[in-house]
């Protein structure tokens, strides 16, 4: 019995094989882009483990120079000869471009778990010691070939682009003999050991971030992937609900034919069951091979954009883990059930011998509508008040799942009406039958419409941000990279020399003076400034207090920006503790954009003052003749041509990194338009096969089938169009959403929202192109249908 | 990665210049080709040879001392500064083959607490000097004007020790004038011992700062192969009779079950006499389980040539060294017709 359902239940899919590739394909795309973005993210988080793990950089406190970039090897013998355990650490860049970071660290000191010597990594202390060899991953490795004159050894837990060796080498290839970059404290010491302050007066200590600190930084970005993967799934399910549903409609007849022959209910409910579960896990499969061609082309731009927005090594190679294709085949799995409940609930329910008429597939009945058009009024309602009320980035994703699930249940009901009230108006036969004929299809082609909706204010609602953005980015960056030359020098007494040549060269001469201070409790730095003619006329603040820029130049208030602003609940007029004894009113806050942490400034007395030992070593110089003045700063100063940068670099540099954050979003953006596109195209094609006793009326009163072809050309278009036009403020929504709520939570800073009628017209036009493209072969078809098709309705009509 | 766990695994392979596999207890067995190997009738240059030999593969200081608190506590310390050498020279900076190990502890007979340094040589982070002499890694440090009046420190995360030492005695010769025979194939080191130290400080525990007074032994001992290769470790015997006189007795178990002993009587004025194998005998009488391991913390000794038949009992059975080499090492109670009190050490245990 359970063979002859199966074959019974395969012959279907033989003899509708597009229906058959609908579901699998809609499967296979919706699982391709979950997968994808899994797949990067996994990649990006093992990368992040690997580098905690390699360098300990978040579970340990660092000793790191108050000024300048180095610690003399004595220091490190002078704190170890006080009882501080400490490690050194000499690192710096080799490589073309200065691509990898190298790293010395002496395996003796290094405090518990740093580094692959032993163990794991296979080579012994001894071997190690008497002739080190450079630890990197196999990319990193290769490209160190000859570039290094030490074995060179493969261990494939060190993050990317990172190399490990012993101290020696390091100081050896870098030309540092002698020379540390940082000290990092073990975290147990022993007791009686002298002050820090008294041992090592030039060092600062940083405590530890806590471990994952690059992964506390890079979650929102991650979570905006997942996000976009989400959403293309919660299309692709759209498309295999339909699917199905079709499916179990068609199927209503055999279902009671093997009823009869004496097939138990459970029987054919897990044979049902079975059959979609294999049909899922080949969606899926294929799925997963998609995604990974996805994955695997988007993660070198992704990597690049970490690297240039948070500093974070991602590796550009991408790894098979089980943790995403596994997700990737279960949330096919989980999907086609959710799809299939519905579908199956209504075989377990239907009576044993039910008419078997084919009936029109998914007619909505008049309480369903209701209920739906209730539902989506309940979600768009919770969408506002979670909007006003919630806090925290998942609620900020919470309300941007309401509004979208709410609008597209809404979307079948408004467009119904709007149907109907132009139908209504309709004059002549032609125009009332098409209005009519197009509310009929209305829920058969609704849930491709739906997908449709989403994706293309999920377009709008992205591509608004992120031009707001780039708009923005670009005059915060004019405002911010005000100098014309940034100079660092090598030493504090360089750094003054510097300002004394270039006082009477420059117009003005801005030093660079910061120190990294835990502010209202966060991770925060606090900036010296110059407050001249720079700041008071390029800045532009979120909020300020009158006269500003003289109360902060004259010590008696400070100005902080927006992250710091927002995290800490202050703004302009709060009070805001910089020192142990200093206290100081918040006179301003500015935005920041792209600045994780916090940061306060405060007029350079005070901040000397706070921090003497800080002394300047970079610079902004403002200058009318840049050429000149870098002429004289390299010849006469004597300054090396490197570390002079001009800002047109700076600002060329930062924009490229802006603009390849964004690349993934746009590639994802196609990809879930062309799903939406996909899932119009099959709702036609299937629909098209069953209209026939629908148009063979309208053919035989007159109409021929080229216009009936045209006709519904015609439909697609006018369908299409009014879901863009409803798409638009649905779109507008979702980017307030985004630049309210969701920014705010993930970043601390808000931007403001600009509106770009061009793109959204540009939208438009492509949805009707894809809307014309995805209703064109179904249009020629029954244009091309013979007649003896459509006469034969009538004979077999009941 | 646990770093205990990866310097466990390399360290026994520590004294090995050429990746052989490591042999006897801590690779002290393996064949040492281009260092210098102690020869009979060593001539002791002092105060130069209380320094370092680099040209020798393995050195040490090790200090124990027996000490007692106000209300009559027993307490015990620990201070050893280990040389090991990949190559037998010295050069300045990181690429220096000599390496520095620290062990410090504090026995009390309730608690045992441990602490462990390492540092390459050739970067001044350890090193020890001869005159004034100075031993010395990170803080820790033995170091005085001359060998007989010195101060000792040594810390970790939960104790630390600030005491001085001074020698109430001469210098003592191990073995043939200091020419130590450790196996019958002849495998031999130079060793000298300071037993006569007067011990008085502090010690900081986490109960609080304790007043002690007590005395101290300390060993010197420097070779290439201190080990034959099928020998597995060792159980080493310091003890101070309350008559004044005392004993240093080792034992070298062997892989085939036979053992070699060695030791030296020690009278009170500095005499000594060697005690050639088999006249130094240490039985166990007792296991506990320590650190894992069944580790025997009740002995017998004897030495019938000057009538010592007494009892060696732990004050603190649980004084494991869980260092990166682990073994036992602590104060011992001796009890029968001459009691007394000393350090009793064994290696090899796993």
């Amino acid at each position: 019995m359970t063979g002859a359902g199966l074959s019974a239940l395969w012959s279907y899919w033989r003899r509708n094989p597009l229906q058959l590739f609908t579901l699998i394909a809609g499967l296979a795309l919706a699982t391709a882009l979950w997968t994808g973005v899994q797949a990067v993210n996994a990649e990006a988080r093992a990368s992040y483990d690997a580098a905690a793990a390699t360098l300990g950089e978040g579970q340990y406190d660092q000793l790191l120079p108050k000024a300048g970039e180095e610690i003399a090897q004595e220091t490190f013998i002078a704190l170890r000869r006080a009882g501080w355990i400490v490690g050194p650490v000499t690192e710096g860049q080799v490589g073309p471009n200065g691509a990898i970071r190298l790293v010395g660290i002496d395996p003796l000191t290094a405090p518990g778990g740093l580094g692959p010597v032993g163990g794991g990594g296979g080579m012994g202390l001894t071997e190690f010691l008497e002739a080190p060899a450079v630890f990197a991953d196999a990319a990193t490795a290769a490209r160190l070939e000859g570039l290094v004159d030490a074995p060179i050894v493969v261990e494939p837990t060190i993050a990317p682009n990172t190399a490990i060796t012993d101290i020696f080498v390091a100081q050896r290839l870098l030309n540092a003999q002698g020379r540390l970059s940082r000290l990092i404290m073990a975290s147990e010491q022993p007791l009686g050991r002298a002050p820090l302050a008294q041992v090592a007066p030039d060092l600062v200590r940083r405590t530890a971030q806590g471990g994952a600190d690059v992964g506390r930084l890079t979650d929102s970005f991650h979570l905006n992937l997942t996000a976009f993967g989400l959403l293309s799934f919660a299309v692709g399910i759209f498309i295999v609900h339909g699917a199905i549903g079709l499916a179990f409609e068609q199927r209503r007849g055999m279902v009671r034919t093997l009823r009869a022959l004496g097939m138990p209910l459970g029987r054919l409910i897990t044979l049902l069951a079975v059959e979609l579960g294999v049909l899922a896990l080949i969606g899926g499969t294929i799925g997963v091979g998609l995604g990974y061609v996805v994955a695997a082309s988007l993660l070198p731009d992704v990597a690049a954009t970490l690297k240039g927005l948070y500093g974070a090594q991602v590796s550009g190679t991408l790894v098979l883990r089980p943790s995403w294709w596994l997700s990737g085949l279960a949330i096919s799995l989980l999907g086609t059930a959710v799809a299939a409940t519905g579908a199956l609930m209504s075989v377990a329910r239907m009576p044993l011998l039910a008419s078997a008429r084919p009936r029109a597939w998914a007619t909505t009945r008049g309480t369903l509508r209701k209920v739906q058009m209730s539902v989506s009024l309940g979600l768009l309602a919770l969408s506002g008040i979670l909007a006003l009320s919630a806090e925290g980035l998942i609620m900020g994703f919470g309300v941007l799942a309401c509004l979208l699930i709410g609008a597209a249940l809404a979307l079948p009901g408004v467009l119904g009406g709007v149907l109907a009230l132009v139908q209504s108006r309709a004059t002549g036969v032609t125009a009332q039958w098409f209005w009519a004929d197009t509310r009929q299809q209305l829920p058969g082609l609704s849930l491709a419409l739906m997908a449709l909706l989403l994706a293309m204010a999920a377009n709008i609602g992205v591509s608004t941000m992120v031009s707001s953005f780039r708009l923005t980015f670009t005059g915060f960056l004019d405002q911010r990279l005000a100098s014309e030359l940034y100079v660092s020098t090598e030493s504090a007494e360089q750094g003054a020399a510097l300002e004394r040549f270039a006082a009477s060269r420059a117009r003005e001469v801005l030093p660079l003076l910061s120190v990294e201070a835990a502010l209202a409790d966060m991770p925060a730095a606090l900036y010296g400034a110059r407050i001249g003619a720079t700041y008071r006329e390029n800045w532009g603040l979120l909020g300020e207090a009158p006269q500003v820029w003289d109360r902060v130049a004259a010590g008696d208030a400070l100005l902080v920006n927006e992250q710091l602003a927002r995290r800490a609940g202050l703004w302009v007029g709060d009070d805001l503790s910089i020192a142990a004894d200093l206290t100081l009113p918040i006179a301003g806050v500015f935005g920041d954009y792209g600045n994780p942490i916090g940061q306060a400034i405060v007029a350079e007395d005070v901040f000397t003052r706070l921090h003497p030992e800080v002394r300047a070593t970079r610079f902004g110089l403002r200058t009318d003749d840049p050429t000149a003045l870098r002429d004289a700063l390299t010849q006469d100063f004597g300054l090396a041509p490197q570390a002079i940068t001009d800002q047109a670099q700076i600002k060329a540099f930062s924009l490229a990194v802006f603009e390849r954050t964004f690349t993934v979003t746009a590639a994802l953006n196609v990809l879930t338009l062309s799903v939406a596109g996909f899932a119009m195209f099959m709702s036609l094609l299937t629909l098209a096969g069953m209209r026939l006793p629908q148009l063979a009326p309208a053919w035989a009163l007159g109409l021929t089938r080229r216009k009936l072809g045209q006709l519904e050309l015609m439909r697609a278009v006018v369908l299409a169009a009014l879901t863009a036009l409803l798409a638009l403020p649905l779109g507008l929504a979702l980017a307030w959403v985004l630049l309210a709520v969701v920014n705010v939570e993930a970043f601390g800073w808000r931007l403001p929202m600009y509106v770009f009628p061009r793109d959204y017209a540009v939208l438009g036009l492509f949805a009707l192109v894809a809307a014309v493209l995805a209703a064109a072969w179904p249009a020629r078809r029954l244009a091309r249908t013979p007649p003896s098709d459509l006469l034969k309705v009538f004979a077999n009509e009941r | 990665m646990n770093a205990k766990l990866w310097l466990l695994v390399t360290l026994l392979a520590f004294a090995t210049p050429l990746s052989t596999l490591a042999q006897g207890f801590a690779g002290m067995g393996s064949e040492a080709e281009e260092f210098s190997n102690p020869a009979p009738d060593p001539q002791f240059d002092f105060p130069a040879d209380h320094g370092a030999h680099p040209d020798y593969r393995i050195e040490w200081w090790y200090l124990t001392a027996n000490m007692t608190g106000p209300d009559g506590t027993d307490y015990g310390l620990q201070w050893t500064l280990f040389r090991s050498a990949l190559a037998p020279e010295t050069t300045q900076g990181w690429d220096s083959p000599q390496i520095w190990l620290g062990h410090a502890a504090v026995t009390t007979p309730d608690a045992h607490y441990t602490a462990e340094r390492f540092a390459r040589g050739g970067i001044g982070q350890a090193g020890v000097t001869a005159v004034p002499f100075e031993a010395w890694i990170d803080e820790w440090h033995m170091r005085g004007e001359t060998f007989d009046e010195m101060q000792l420190r040594a810390a970790g995360p939960q104790f630390a020790y600030d005491v001085t030492l001074s020698a109430q005695g001469p210098l003592i010769f191990h073995g043939d004038r200091g020419f130590s025979v450790k196996s019958e194939q002849g495998q031999a080191s130079y060793y000298y011992s300071q037993p006569f130290f007067d011990l008085a400080g502090t010690l900081t525990l986490p109960g609080g700062e304790v007043p002690v007074t007590g005395r101290a032994w300390l060993d010197r001992e420097w070779s290439s192969q201190p080990l034959a290769s099928d020998q597995t470790g060792w159980d080493w015997f310091s003890i101070s009779f309350d008559a004044g006189e005392k004993l240093m007795g080792f034992r070298l178990r062997q892989a085939d079950g036979s053992y070699f002993t060695s030791g030296t009587w020690i009278m009170p004025d500095g005499q000594t006499t060697a005690l050639p194998d088999g006249s130094f005998d240490a039985t166990p009488l007792a296991e506990t389980e320590v650190g894992g391991r069944e580790v025997p913390t009740r002995w017998t000794i004897s030495v019938p040539e000057f009538d010592v038949d007494a009892t060696v009992e732990a004050i603190n059975p649980q004084a494991w060294m869980d260092l990166s080499i682990p073994y036992w090492e602590g104060p011992v109670r001796v009890s029968g017709a001459r009691p007394g009190i000393g350090y009793l050490e064994m290696t090899g245990y796993d």
